[in-house]
């Protein structure tokens, strides 16, 4: 019988000085720990949003991992037929739950087991110490409400998290991150995306939607070297059809340069789209031309480090007759 | 008289573009001011580091986390440029394998596992979420159908009837904060039913965690999802 367990819950939290909490066993089976030690970007208490930004010479200091072997505390075997039962226990989370098997806790070789929760218990308490403590009246305040000016939609890639990119701090942008950062039409039906769209328009009232594309992008990349019709068991080759009109536009004007130009071009090219997808929406094409929302569009290129940004022209752009559309306020930034 | 109330209009309708064009500024200095500050303080101090970034990421990490702008790993775990693949939706929800609806949600995990083979997948929960607030509240509170998002918090429907059933003598807000967890624990389930997660799980090259942010009390819960066979009965 195969059961669930939710196990090691850890509260992390400090006092007045930073205390470290006795690890608990982990009983993850044969797998190194996860080392996000020794960061070399590794500094928390950056950008404080009251403060002049600098970066502290803060350096975290971890444990040194080990290549290290966990021993298995079953006999899980590896089941071609691994199928899931629901746990006759009920399985309670909260602060105070504790791992639910003490046998597991016993058989199971410590090491550095928890080197991974560990570090994440570390960074967490930086953050409370240098960021939440120093500027606690301001995250009580956004404890009530958050009201951000800006919904970020940007791609999930690791490298491009535009809270890091553009220093957007916390209670600034509401931000979705999927592959390839891309908004489908309203007509393709319910999506996380388009979900997010309604509750930052229509609740939160954000003023600018800002949708940033990116260089090397492999959801784009996917897109353009795809045959015609997608394959339809692969996830990634569906939800990018999200941007074949880019993909089209792309193959037209850029045919004759090489294949990564072609994909360089299409990642902007896909953000355009999506900025015209934005205007598939009825409550978003009324509030832009009241001027109460504005579109923009980014594309952050990581490998020279410069940053493009452009305004989507609602009044000058035609997109009645055609899709057309004017851009203003084009700037690059190195 | 009509004349007036046109130079009031045109006047009204000037001072309008002249806000908007000043917000407009204001949003556009804020965020070119926050990427001369990463370039200057990060991206010109570690040029071999993001040199070696551009060719490739490997995160370790799947992060589900919320799109609530209070929210971002980043900064509450301080997660750094080629760390972490991340994914932001409303709610940090992982809906179960379905090729028809949740194309988004599974490109990314195809992505995450099967190319970039990241070791863990943490989905992220946090206190006062406007999400669960609405699953818990709708439809009782009277308020008009949103299109969008009532269709993807329909997800965490498990979730609020568990709550609902266990624990009716709550308050709502601490109901909330219950399903805020109980919404994590079945995403880290639903994982489970993409056939990569679950090859990649069995072969246990692959952690789920789960996490809460309570930016209340500023304080953090990690935890995990485990996954055990029982010693068979043997049945002579």
């Amino acid at each position: 019988m195969l059961s669930l367990l939710i196990s090691q819950c850890q509260t992390i939290s400090s006092n007045t000085s930073i205390s470290l909490l006795r690890s608990l066993p982990s009983p993850m089976a044969i797998l190194p720990p996860t080392s996000l030690s020794g960061h070399p970007l590794s500094s928390s208490s950056s950008l404080s949003p009251l403060k002049t930004p600098t970066i502290l010479g803060f350096r975290l200091k971890f444990r040194e991992t080990q290549e290290t072997r966990f021993s298995l505390f079953t006999s899980f075997k590896s089941n071609p037929a691994f199928g899931l039962m629901a746990s006759k226990e009920p399985v309670a989370v909260g602060p105070t739950t504790k791992c639910g098997n003490s046998k597991m806790e016993t058989e199971v070789g410590v090491e550095n087991g928890c080197a991974t929760f560990d570090e994440m218990k570390h960074r967490f308490l930086s953050f409370k110490k240098w960021k939440f403590m120093e500027n606690l009246e301001h995250f009580q305040n956004l404890a009530n409400g958050q009201a951000p000016k800006f919904m970020v939609i940007a791609c999930a890639d690791s490298r491009v998290c535009p809270s890091t990119v553009l220093g957007f701090q916390p209670g600034e942008a509401f931000i979705v991150r999927n592959v390839a950062n891309m908004v489908p039409p309203c007509e393709s039906g319910p999506s996380e995306t388009n979900a997010a769209l309604e509750f930052a328009v229509n609740s939160l009232q954000v003023e600018n939607i800002l949708v940033i594309g990116h260089s090397r992008c492999g959801g784009i990349r996917a897109l353009m070297s795809m045959q015609d019709e997608a394959n339809s068991s692969s996830f990634i080759q569906n939800w990018v059809l999200v941007g074949k009109t880019a993909r089209l536009n792309t193959k037209s004007a850029a045919h004759n340069l090489s294949f990564d130009d072609q994909c360089r071009h299409c990642e902007k090219e896909s953000v355009n789209c999506s900025l015209l997808n934005l205007l598939t929406y009825p409550w978003i094409e009324e509030k832009v031309k009241k001027g109460a929302l504005s579109l923009h569009g980014g594309y952050y290129d990581f490998i020279d480090c410069t940053f493009e940004k452009w305004t989507l022209d609602y009044e000058g752009s035609s997109l009645e007759e055609s899709d057309k559309f004017a851009l203003r306020n084009q700037s690059l930034w190195c | 008289m009509a004349k007036q109330y046109t130079e009031d209009l045109i006047s009204g309708l000037k001072k309008d573009l002249r806000d908007k064009e000043e917000r407009d500024d204001n949003a556009v200095e804020r965020i070119k001011n926050g990427f001369i500050r990463f370039k200057t303080c990060k991206f010109d101090k570690c040029p071999k580091y993001f040199q070696e970034l551009a060719e490739g990421q490997h995160p370790k990490f799947l992060v589900f986390a919320c799109s609530d702008s209070r929210v971002s790993p980043s900064h509450v775990l301080d997660f750094q440029p080629g760390e972490a693949f991340m994914v932001r939706n409303i709610a940090n929800l992982v809906p179960p394998f379905d090729q028809l609806r949740y194309t988004g949600v599974g490109a990314a995990i195809e992505y995450a596992v099967s190319s970039l083979q990241v070791e863990n997948i943490l989905v992220i929960g946090h206190s006062r979420c406007g999400g669960i607030e609405r699953l818990m509240s709708f439809p009782e509170n009277g308020s008009a159908p949103f299109d969008f998002i009532d269709d993807w918090m329909k997800i965490a429907l498990p979730a609020k009837l568990k709550i609902k059933a266990e624990h009716s003598c709550l308050s709502s807000e601490e109901q909330n904060a219950l399903c805020e967890r109980e919404a994590v624990n079945l995403s880290l389930v639903n994982l489970l039913s993409y056939p990569y997660v679950q090859k990649a799980v069995a072969d246990q090259t692959l952690a789920l965690r789960g996490g809460y942010y309570d930016f209340v009390k500023g304080s953090f819960e990690l935890w995990q999802l485990n996954t055990e066979l029982s010693p068979p009965i043997i049945i002579p």
